[in-house]
C-alpha cells in the first residue's frame, strides 16, 4: 500500500522563545522538550532551567474509539481463521455475515459517539462524519465485492443501501404526518416524492390516500395511480419466478405507465404527473430533484430502479460515471467520498483503495484521523487478497473458475497484489485459449512462470495445461520457449525433490506425480524436435 | 458456547472475580469485579449481569454486563480479592495494598484502606504481585520475595516473612487456614505454616529439570492435598503435597503462559485455565471415581505423564492404576470456552454456572450456562 502524505502538524511551544534551538527526549506516552543554549549565530545565550513536557491531549472520544479497534481486531482475526476446508460457496454467508458485523460495529460506535456531547462539538461531528462514509463505503463493499448479488437481487441490495443512509425521509415524514392535515403540509409532497425516489411504493400509497380524501373530485385519479403503484414488479430472489419473467412483467408494467402518461390521465395534477414520470425514470424529472436525491449514488440507484432493475453487476459501472456526470454540476469537483465510491462501482479496487489513502483528513491542529480509515481500508484489500487465493485454490480442485464475472472485470486491480494479476492473467490464458489463439495463450503462459508471476506452487497446474498445447498438430512453442519450459520443469521437480519423498504419501500420489512429469518430459521434447526442424527448414 | 457474550470496555482486563454468593446455593452469582492494567488510569470496576432468568431461557442481551461503578487505580491491578461482600482488596503495580469498600445503595466505591508500600526494595517499590484473603486476614507476595501479613481494621503489618523467596513470588493460594502456597519464578512451590514461628517454608516442591516461572496457583476444593500449577510454559501441573516433591502430572496445556487455574469451587472435576495464547480451556475428568483421573496418572491422549512415585499408602487406587499400566479409568475432555481466538485471556473466575474472564483485546466474556 502506499505510504500516506499527511503533513505533519506543528505545536507551538509557547515559554520557549523565538529562534531558540530546543532539545528533547521521548518519553512513554509523551515527550520533553527543553530550550538549549545553542544559537545559529552569535554567542550562544542563556540557558532555561525549564523542561517541557508535551503529550496527547485526553481525547475523551478514546474509550469508544478502542471499542471500535478491538471489535474490529477481533472480527478480523476470526475472518483469518475460516475453516479452510469448506468449499468457498459456503464460505459466502460467512463472509456476508462477518461484513454485516463488522458495520454494526461501526454503527454502534457512531450512536456513542453522538451520545457524547460537549465543548468538541466540532471535533465529534468530524469523527462522525468519518465513521459514517466508513459505514456507506463498507456497506458498498459488502453488497459488490462480498455479497455479489447476481442481477435482480443486486438492484434490491442497493436499494437497501440506498435507503438506509438517507434517514432524513422518515423524519421529514414523521413531522408531515404528526401535523394537523398532513396532506396540506408544506413538505408533504417533498415527502411523497422522496418515498417515490426511494421506490418505497407502500409508504407513497399510504400518504396519496390523505391527499385523495381531500380532493373527491380527482379520486379517480388518484385510483388509477394507486394501481400503477401497487402493481410495479418488485424481484423476489426466493421467490419461482425466473429473472426472465420478472423482466417481462416489469417491461408491460412500464408501458402500461407510459401509456397513461401519454394519454395525459394525469394531465390535471402536476403532481401526481411527476410521479409518474419519476416511474418512467425519466432522467430530466430526476435530476429536476436534486434536492431531494441529496448524492449522484442515490440517483444512481433511483435512474436502475426505474430504467433497468434487472442490472448486473458488470454493468454497473457503465452507470455510475455517466450518473455522477449528470449529476454534479459543471462546476462543482467530485469529492474523495465520490471518488471512492465510483472506484468501488467501477470495481476498481486499486483506485478504491489509492483515494481512500489520499482522502485529505481535516485535521483541526491535533487530531490525525488518518489511521482509522487506513486500517479499515486496508483491511478492504486484505479480503480482496484471501478471496482471491481461495479462487485459485478453488480452481485447483474444481477445473473450473467460480464467479467470473468477478474476476474478469478486475481491471487495473490486478497490479495490486501479486495474487490479483495472477488470477487476471490466468484467467486471460483460458480466454485467449478458448478463442484458439494458441500462440498467444503459449506464450503468456511461459511468461506467467518465467516472470514469476505464479507461484510455484502452482506451476505443475501450468505445465499440465501447456500439455495440450504441445500436443497439437502444428508446432505452437518455439524452440527456445520450448527450452524455456523444460527448465521450469527442471526447476520444479528439484525443488520438489528436495522436499524428500517423505514416507507418508501413498505410492499410488507418487506415481501419478512421476507419470505426469514423464508425459511433459516426452511431449516437450517431442515438440522440441519438430520446432527445430521447422525454425531450421528453409523453403526453396 | 453459543451463551458467551463479548462487551468491549476500553480497558485491558488484568484481573476478575465474582463477588461471593451468600447463603443458599441456589443463588447464582450476578456481580463481579475488574481490575485493569497498562492504562495511564488504571481503575477498578464493578459489573452486574442483572437479575438472574432460570437456565431455560435465552440469554442474548441480557447477560450483557453493566457497570456498576469504578474507582480510580494507582498502579496495575496485579491481583483482586472480593474481602467479603462489600469490601475487595487489591494488589498493585506499586507495591500497594489497597482495601475499596462497595457502598451499594449509593453505587459507589471509596478507598477504605491502603498499604501505600507493602512491598518494597530498599530505595524502590516492588510490584505486588497476589493476595488471598481470609477476612479479616490478608496475605500478600510480591516481586520483592516477601510475605506480608495484614489484618483489616489494622494499621500496620501483622506478620513479615522477610527472604521468603530469593525471586519474585508470582501468587499465593490457602492451603488450610494456618498454611500458605506460593509460587516464584524459578519455578518452586513453597509452603508456609503460620503456626511456626520460623521464616522458612515448611516444604519446597518443584520440577525436576527446567526451572520455569510458575505464575498462578489453586487448590482442590474437597481435598486439599491437591494443588494446581501453571506457568511460563503453558503446561498444567498437578501435584499432590504430601507425597514427594514433584509434581505427580504434567499436561500441555497452553501454547503459551498460563495466567490463572481454577478449580470449580463445587464441582471440583472441572478445571479452567487462561493463557496469553487467547485461550480459556475447561477441563472435565468423567471417571467414576472420585479421584480425578488427572491424579491417576493414566495415558490419555492429552497427557504427558511424567512421574512415577512410590505408593506411600495402600489406600489409593490412584498409583496402582498408574503402576499397573491399564489405561486410565476415567477420562479428560478438553473444551475451548471462547468462540475464537482473543489476545492473551489473563483472568477467570468461575462460581456456579457462570464464568467470567477478561482478555487484552479489552474484552470482558461471560458465559451464564458453563455446563458442570
Amino acid at each position: 500500500m502506499e505510504e500516506v502524505d499527511v503533513e505533519p502538524t506543528i505545536t507551538n511551544i509557547p515559554a520557549i522563545s523565538d529562534g531558540k534551538h530546543m532539545g528533547f527526549a521521548w518519553g512513554p506516552g509523551d515527550i520533553l522538550v527543553y530550550e538549549t543554549r545553542y544559537k545559529a549565530s552569535g554567542a550562544s545565550g542563556s540557558g532555561c532551567s525549564f523542561i517541557h513536557e508535551i503529550r496527547k491531549d485526553e481525547d475523551i472520544y478514546s474509550p469508544i474509539l478502542r471499542k471500535l479497534f478491538n471489535e474490529s481486531h477481533h472480527i478480523f482475526v476470526g475472518l483469518q481463521t475460516i475453516r479452510e476446508d469448506l468449499p468457498s460457496k459456503s464460505k459466502k454467508p460467512q463472509f456476508v455475515s462477518i461484513s454485516k458485523n463488522y458495520r454494526s460495529v461501526i454503527r454502534a460506535c457512531m450512536e456513542e459517539l453522538q451520545q457524547v456531547a460537549g465543548n468538541t462539538f466540532e471535533n465529534m461531528l468530524l469523527l462522525v462524519s468519518i465513521l459514517l462514509a466508513i459505514e456507506l463505503i463498507w456497506n458498498l463493499c459488502e453488497v459488490l465485492f462480498i455479497d455479489a448479488a447476481p442481477a435482480g437481487s443486486l438492484l434490491l441490495h442497493l436499494l437497501d443501501w440506498v435507503r438506509l443512509h438517507k434517514a432524513d425521509v422518515d423524519e421529514k415524514a414523521r413531522e408531515v404526518l404528526q401535523s394537523e392535515s398532513p396532506a396540506e403540509h408544506r413538505d408533504y409532497w417533498d415527502v411523497v416524492v422522496s418515498y417515490v425516489l426511494q421506490g418505497r411504493l407502500e409508504e407513497v400509497r399510504q400518504m396519496l390516500v390523505k391527499q385523495a380524501n381531500l380532493q373527491p373530485a380527482a379520486r379517480s385519479m388518484y385510483k388509477q395511480m394507486d394501481t400503477l403503484l401497487s402493481k410495479m414488479p418488485f424481484y423476489n430472489p426466493g421467490g419461482t419466478q425466473t429473472l426472465t419473467e420478472f423482466d417481462v412483467k416489469w417491461r408491460h408494467w412500464h408501458e402500461e405507465v407510459d401509456r397513461c402518461l401519454q394519454d395525459n390521465s394525469f394531465a390535471s395534477n402536476r403532481h401526481l404527473e411527476l410521479i409518474c414520470k419519476i416511474l418512467l425514470g425519466d432522467e430530466d424529472t430526476l435530476l429536476d430533484h436534486k434536492e431531494l436525491l441529496g448524492t449522484w449514488y442515490h440517483f444512481l440507484v433511483t435512474r436502475l430502479l426505474f430504467c433497468h432493475p434487472t442490472v448486473k453487476l458488470t454493468e454497473l459501472h457503465y452507470y455510475a460515471q455517466s450518473c455522477m456526470t449528470m449529476f454534479l454540476d459543471s462546476r462543482s469537483v467530485p469529492e474523495p467520498l465520490d471518488n471512492i465510491l465510483l472506484a468501488a462501482f467501477e470495481f476498481d479496487i486499486h483506485q478504491y483503495c489509492f483515494h481512500c489513502e489520499h482522502v485529505p483528513i481535516p485535521s483541526n491542529g491535533n487530531k490525525p484521523f488518518c489511521p482509522l480509515n487506513v486500517c479499515v481500508m486496508g483491511s478492504v484489500v486484505c479480503l480482496c487478497v484471501y478471496l482471491c487465493f481461495r479462487f485459485l485454490q478453488d480452481y485447483c480442485a474444481k477445473g473450473t473458475f467460480s464467479d467470473l464475472d468477478l474476476i474478469d472485470n478486475l481491471g487495473p486491480a490486478m497490479l495490486l497484489s501479486d495474487r490479483l494479476t495472477f488470477l487476471g492473467k490466468y484467467r486471460e490464458f483460458h480466454k485467449l485459449y478458448g478463442e484458439k489463439r494458441f500462440r498467444e495463450a503459449a506464450k503468456l503462459l511461459l511468461s506467467l512462470m518465467t516472470a514469476k508471476i505464479a507461484p510455484q506452487s502452482f506451476w505443475m497446474t501450468l505445465l499440465t495445461d501447456a500439455l495440450p498445447l504441445l500436443e497439437q498438430k502444428e508446432v505452437i512453442f518455439t524452440a527456445d520457449q520450448t527450452y524455456e519450459l523444460m527448465f521450469c520443469l527442471e526447476e520444479l521437480t528439484s525443488s520438489l525433490n528436495i522436499t524428500a519423498s517423505s514416507t507418508d504419501r501413498p505410492m499410488q500420489e507418487e506415481d501419478v506425480e512421476v507419470t505426469k512429469v514423464e508425459l511433459l518430459r516426452l511431449a516437450l521434447a517431442r515438440n522440441l524436435a519438430q520446432a527445430i526442424v521447422k525454425e531450421g527448414t528453409v523453403e526453396i | 458456547m453459543e451463551s458467551i457474550n463479548a462487551k468491549y470496555v476500553s480497558q485491558k482486563i488484568s484481573k476478575t472475580k465474582w463477588r461471593p454468593v451468600s447463603h443458599s446455593d441456589l443463588q447464582l452469582p450476578e456481580i463481579f469485579a475488574t481490575g485493569s492494567w497498562d492504562n495511564e488510569d488504571n481503575r477498578i470496576s464493578i459489573w452486574s449481569i442483572g437479575s438472574n432468568l432460570s437456565t431455560g431461557m435465552e440469554d442474548g442481551f441480557e447477560g450483557d454486563p453493566q457497570l456498576l461503578c469504578e474507582h480510580k487505580h494507582d498502579g496495575d491491578v496485579l491481583d483482586l480479592q472480593f474481602l467479603d461482600q462489600d469490601r475487595i482488596v487489591t494488589a498493585s503495580s506499586t507495591g500497594a495494598v489497597t482495601i475499596f469498600r462497595h457502598h451499594q445503595n449509593s453505587q459507589t466505591i471509596s478507598v477504605s484502606q491502603l498499604w501505600a508500600r507493602a512491598h518494597r526494595y530498599p530505595c524502590d517499590n516492588a510490584p505486588c504481585t497476589g493476595v488471598v484473603c481470609s477476612s479479616p486476614e490478608i496475605v500478600t507476595v510480591g516481586e520483592d520475595g516477601r510475605i506480608v501479613v495484614f489484618r483489616a481494621d489494622q494499621e500496620g503489618v501483622v506478620r513479615v516473612i522477610e527472604n521468603a523467596d530469593s525471586s519474585t513470588i508470582h501468587a499465593v493460594t490457602y492451603l488450610r487456614t494456618t498454611e500458605i502456597l506460593t509460587v516464584n519464578s524459578i519455578g518452586q512451590l513453597k509452603l508456609w505454616d503460620f503456626r511456626q514461628q520460623s521464616n522458612s517454608p515448611s516444604q519446597i516442591l518443584s520440577l525436576s529439570g527446567d526451572r520455569v516461572p510458575l505464575h498462578c496457583v489453586d487448590r482442590h476444593p474437597n481435598q486439599q492435598h491437591i494443588v494446581a500449577t501453571g506457568g511460563q510454559d503453558g503446561m498444567l501441573c498437578v501435584w499432590d503435597v504430601r507425597q514427594g516433591n514433584t509434581p505427580f502430572s504434567l499436561m500441555e496445556a497452553h501454547t503459551a503462559e498460563m495466567w490463572e487455574v481454577h478449580f470449580h469451587p463445587t464441582n471440583p472435576d472441572h478445571l479452567f485455565t487462561c493463557s496469553e495464547d487467547g485461550s480459556l480451556l475447561h477441563w472435565e475428568t468423567s471417571s467414576h471415581s472420585d479421584m480425578p483421573s488427572f491424579l491417576q496418572g493414566g495415558r490419555n491422549s492429552s497427557m504427558v505423564s511424567r512421574s512415577a512415585m512410590a505408593p506411600a499408602g495402600g489406600k489409593q487406587p490412584l498409583i496402582s492404576a498408574w503402576l499397573s499400566g491399564d489405561s486410565s479409568k476415567g477420562r479428560l475432555e478438553t473444551t475451548h470456552m471462547l468462540p475464537s481466538q482473543t489476545l492473551s485471556v489473563n483472568s477467570l473466575d468461575v462460581l456456579g454456572p457462570c464464568l467470567v474472564c477478561g482478555t487484552d483485546g479489552e474484552a470482558i466474556f461471560v458465559n451464564r450456562q458453563v455446563p458442570v
